[in-house]
This record gives C-alpha cells, structure tokens and sequence, in this order.
C-alpha cells in the first residue's frame, strides 16, 4: 500500500508586512497579504523528496484557516502535492494552538496517514509546539525539529541539532515529523506545476465532519486569554557617522559612555 | 503558598542561566520547586544550585529513558510530579525542547500554554506572561485561563538572584509511557568556550557584508575583545560561513542582550525579529541606506574591515 503522507501547512500573514492585531485581539488576517509560511515550505519539500524516494506515496496537505487559506493549499498543490484538505469553519476564528491541534488532529484521523509532517513553527504564532501536540493526541512518537529526513523500511530517521548537542533520532511510522529551516532549500513551483494544481482536488471540512463542537474551539474555547496588546514604540534612529577612518575609535568612545568598556 | 514547578535545564553537570532566571520569576508568583531530571551524579550539585536560588523542593528522577528517548520521557516526568504535587504552575525554558516538552504536559493537564514570555508577573487570578510579538512590533500581556498555567520563558527574561531556600530533595520514580522516537546517536556541541548566544550581555554579529567565512575572523576578535557571544545573520549562514547554531533571526536565536553589534547586516525582517528588542544596537555597514540603520543607538557607514579591528583595538587598549 502506498504510503500517506500529510502535510500541515499554515496561511500566515506576509512577516514583511505591517502585521497588526484586530480589535478582538486576534491576528489581524486582513490587514496584510497572506501566503503559505515560509517554514512550511520547507515541510512540503521534504515530503515531497520522501514521497518521491519511496516511488510509492502521495502526499495531501492539509490546512485549517478561512477561505484565503485556500492559496496555502494551492502553492504546495504546485509544488507537488497531491490533494488538499481544508478546514474552514467560521466557528474556528481565534482558536489558539490547544485548539487548533484537536482540529488538525480530527482531520488527520479522517484523512488517513502514515507520516504527519510539519513546519518548524508558524512564522506568525512562531510558538513551534503544533508538531508535539499532534504527536500527543494521535499517539504517535514524534521525530522533530530534523535538519535531515529519510524514511526507510517504515522507519523515518532523522538528525535533530539541539542546543547543546546533535542527536540522531528514529521511529517506526507512523509517526510526526517536523523539519528545520536547515533540512533543504523548497522548490520553486514549475508551470506545468501551478497548471496541474487547479485540476487537483481539495477536500473541504468543517467542525460538523469532524465532530468538534463549536465551544470547544475559537475564542470562548481557548485555554489562554490576551489582557492587553501594546504596540511598541518604534526605536528612535540615533547617531550615524561616516567612516574617515576613525569610525572604530568613534564607535568605541560611544561604547565607553554607554559604560559597555 | 502556591508551588511552582520549574524544568531545571542542564548541561555538562551544572545548571545552566535561565534556571536561575525561571527560578527568580517563579519567585514572584509562589514558591518554586526545582524538577531535575536525568542528571546522574550531578543531581545533588544540581539540587543545591536550585536552592540556592529559592527551590523549597527539589524533585529529582533519573533513568537512562532520559538520554535514551526523545522529549516523552521527560513529559511523563514532569506531568507526573506537577499531578502529584498539585502545582500552581510549571514553568519551562524557551528552548526547542522545552518548548515541545510544555506544550504536552499542558495538554496532559488540560492546561493553556504561553510560550516564549519576557516577562512574569503575578496577577490577580494567576500569572501574566509578557511576549515580544510580530517580530517584536508588539508586546502582549496575557493569562492562561484553563487548567494550571504552563509557561515558556525566554532566557535573559531576569536576573537571577540567588535566595536560599531549604532545597529539600524528593526522589520520583517515573512512570513511564513510551511511544517516543529514539536517540540512536549524540554528539555533544563542542564548546567555544564563548558564552552562549541567548544568555549573553553582549552579542556581535556578522552579515553578508562579512563576505566569507574567514572573515568571521575580525566579528570574533571583537567578540573576544568584549567578552560577548558571535551570532550571524541568515545570509551568512546559509552561505555556510557560519553554523546555523549561532543564527539570529526568526528561525534562529531571539536574542535581547544589553549591547547588541551588527556588522555587515542590512537589517531585513527576518533578522530584526530575532534581535529587535537588544538594549543597546549599533551596526557598521557600508550601505548607509542599510535598513539596518533605522533601529541603531550609533551607527558607523563604513567597511567593517577598517572599523571593526580599529574598535577591537580601542576596546583592549581602554580594558588595559
């Protein structure tokens, strides 16, 4: 049998925008252009690479957002995936990552999967928890945070650079893995890519198909509550000199009266 | 008085910084117990260090499952004790691990997760936890409101301060549940006898003006000259001039020292979040219309080749 892989893919709003806050203090999803994470891609890719070494394999990415989220789903469609999942339901609005792990988790057990692979984190929430609480509520081991992936005789392995060491780290599938930003540069969709990708499909779900009540996620369900949001005032430009060949000395008489040397 | 548990991060056998950090903010919101796990003989050196800086209690568990699997081990532990001793809250460090770890024992607990905080204060039904937002454009307050709170701390959130506590050491024997993934291998980071990245007072960092990675050369001499930790920017490590464990951005180290040096980086958004919230920021770079320019305390537009030995040189002539 071939095997499943999902991807979980994110729509988040352009970091090179002016990303806000909207009165309800949720992100403000309007005010800036969205487009798949950037840390996604990478997830993509390497399902991509791990589908296409197994000759055997196809590959859905599946999302939960409103119905811009649907672009996320297009751009690793093109990539080279091979169907879509979208969760969209009004009700998910203002989900935090407790919630959004139940309905993901749902989705996936619908779906059927044999390799769950995720981003690093999310470039919006950047919390990087998701992977883990995936792996948590399917039971499966989690192999995370990999700069390298391979999945061989139903065992993904996978090497994992921690802060104090590097570790080479294994599982029987089924499993969850997330990738790092350093597990391989994402392809570029082809044109016959982006064509091929309006013909395939996209299942689209809801809480209903799912069977998750509405209270359980979106604001009123949420296990965390945001007192205030204050925008940071914006660091004031101080002093700038040109080198004439005493910048070094400049710099390091302003480092003196900033008692740093 | 409301006990707060705190994952005591270890390396090498001795505690490391943001322990003490988590265990000084744990202060302000009850009395702190110290969770050490998978430390070996270490432990009692551990436990008296974590007293030292207030733990009452000191919960110690080891088992090769520790080293042996992934995350999971220390999830079951650290469930286990936070269930046992009815904890107030559980406080964690924002490393990848730490992270990974807290978000599974909040669930386990039926409890929020905040991650990744800057600061911790008590409120009026229980912790507020501050986080740096939208690459550090915003702070947000907030409360966790289902369960005992869990929460992840960035490193240099607070200074530590030491305030013996009795330390009284608890032995647990865990349970534990499997269905992790695991460690076939390890290969310790070799030391540069530098401090580490996200705990430094002083970071200096160099961009794709470095041009090479020889020319990390005179970012590290500086470094040195100051006694502060080197870090790059994306550009230069995806150009393989530097390792991607020094990497400060978004997908790399958060960085909020007391002086951050940017040499030879343009200051994109990508590398902003992860240094936007430094005390003090100079930068040298050529390009005087350098992004970079717009956040800085002082900035030098020059060639860092010229500035960085000239202040190199300054810095240990005024250190004597």
């Amino acid at each position: 049998m071939s095997l499943r892989i999902v991807v979980c893919v994110k729509y988040v709003p352009d970091a090179t925008g002016d990303r806000r806050f909207a009165d309800d203090t949720t992100t403000d999803r309007d005010a800036v252009d969205g487009l798949l994470s950037e840390l996604d891609e990478y997830g993509v890719e390497q399902a991509l690479r791990i589908a296409e070494a197994s000759g055997d394999a196809e590959v859905t990415v599946l999302t939960v957002g409103g119905d811009d989220a649907r672009d996320a789903l297009k751009k690793a469609l093109s990539m080279g995936a091979d169907k879509g999942v979208h969760v969209n339901d009004d009700d998910i609005h203002g989900s935090d990552v407790i919630a959004t792990s139940a309905i993901l988790a749902k989705a996936l057990e619908k779906t059927g999967y044999d390799l769950v692979v995720c981003g690093m984190a999310s470039t919006d929430g950047t919390m990087g928890v998701l992977p883990a609480l995936l792996a948590e509520r399917l039971g499966l081991p989690q192999v995370t945070l990999l700069s390298e992936v391979a999945v061989e005789g139903g065992v993904v392995k996978g090497r994992r650079d921690g802060d104090s060491a590097t570790e080479q780290v294994e599982a029987a599938l089924p499993a969850v893995v997330s990738v790092t930003d350093q597990s391989g540069e994402a392809r570029y969709p082809s044109f016959k890519g982006i064509m091929a990708a309006k013909k395939k499909p996209v299942e689209e779900l809801d809480l209903d198909d799912l069977g998750i009540e509405a209270d359980e996620v979106g604001l009123a369900g949420a296990w965390t509550a945001v007192e205030t949001v204050t925008e940071r005032p914006a660091r004031t430009k101080g002093t700038i000199v040109k080198d004439e060949g005493e910048g070094g000395k400049q710099l390091a008489s302003y480092l003196a009266e900033q008692k740093f040397i | 008085m409301a006990e707060i548990l705190v994952l005591v991060d270890h390396a090498d056998g001795a505690v490391r910084k943001p322990a003490l950090e988590l265990l000084t903010l744990a202060r302000r919101i009850g009395e702190p117990s110290a969770v050490v796990l998978g430390a070996g003989a270490a432990a009692a050196d551990i436990a008296a260090k974590a007293a030292e800086f207030g733990a009452a209690k000191v919960y110690v568990a080891d088992a090769a499952e520790f080293a042996d699997y992934l995350v999971v081990p220390k999830v079951d532990a650290l469930t286990q004790i936070a269930k046992a001793a009815d904890a107030a809250a559980v406080l964690v460090t924002s490393s990848g691990e730490g992270k990974e770890i807290a978000a599974r024992v909040a669930l386990r607990l039926g409890s929020g997760i905040i991650t990744d905080a800057v600061d911790l204060e008590a409120g009026a039904d229980g912790p507020i936890a501050t986080q740096s937002v939208f690459a550090a454009s915003f702070q947000v307050k907030s409360k966790v409101s289902h369960g005992s709170p869990v929460i992840t701390v960035k490193p240099n959130a607070a200074a530590p301060e030491a305030a013996p506590a009795a330390g009284t050491v608890e032995n647990v024997t865990v349970e534990f549940t499997g269905n992790a993934a695991k460690v076939t291998a390890r290969t310790a980071r070799v030391s540069t006898g530098r401090p580490e990245l996200t705990e430094a007072a002083i970071v200096v960092s160099g961009g794709r003006g470095v041009g090479a990675a020889e020319g990390f050369g005179v970012v590290e001499e500086l470094a040195d000259a100051l006694g502060a930790a080197v870090g790059a920017s994306r550009a230069a490590v995806d150009a393989g001039w530097y390792p991607h464990s020094n990497q400060v951005g978004q997908t790399g180290k958060q960085v909020s020292p007391q002086l951050y040096v940017a040499a030879g980086i343009s200051g994109a958004i990508q590398h902003r979040a992860g240094m936007q919230t430094s005390k003090t920021i100079v930068a040298i770079n050529k390009d005087a219309e350098a992004p970079i320019f717009e956040l800085v305390d002082y900035g030098v537009v020059g060639d860092l080749f010229d500035v960085l030995p000239q202040l190199t040189g300054e810095v240990k002539a005024r250190k004597g």
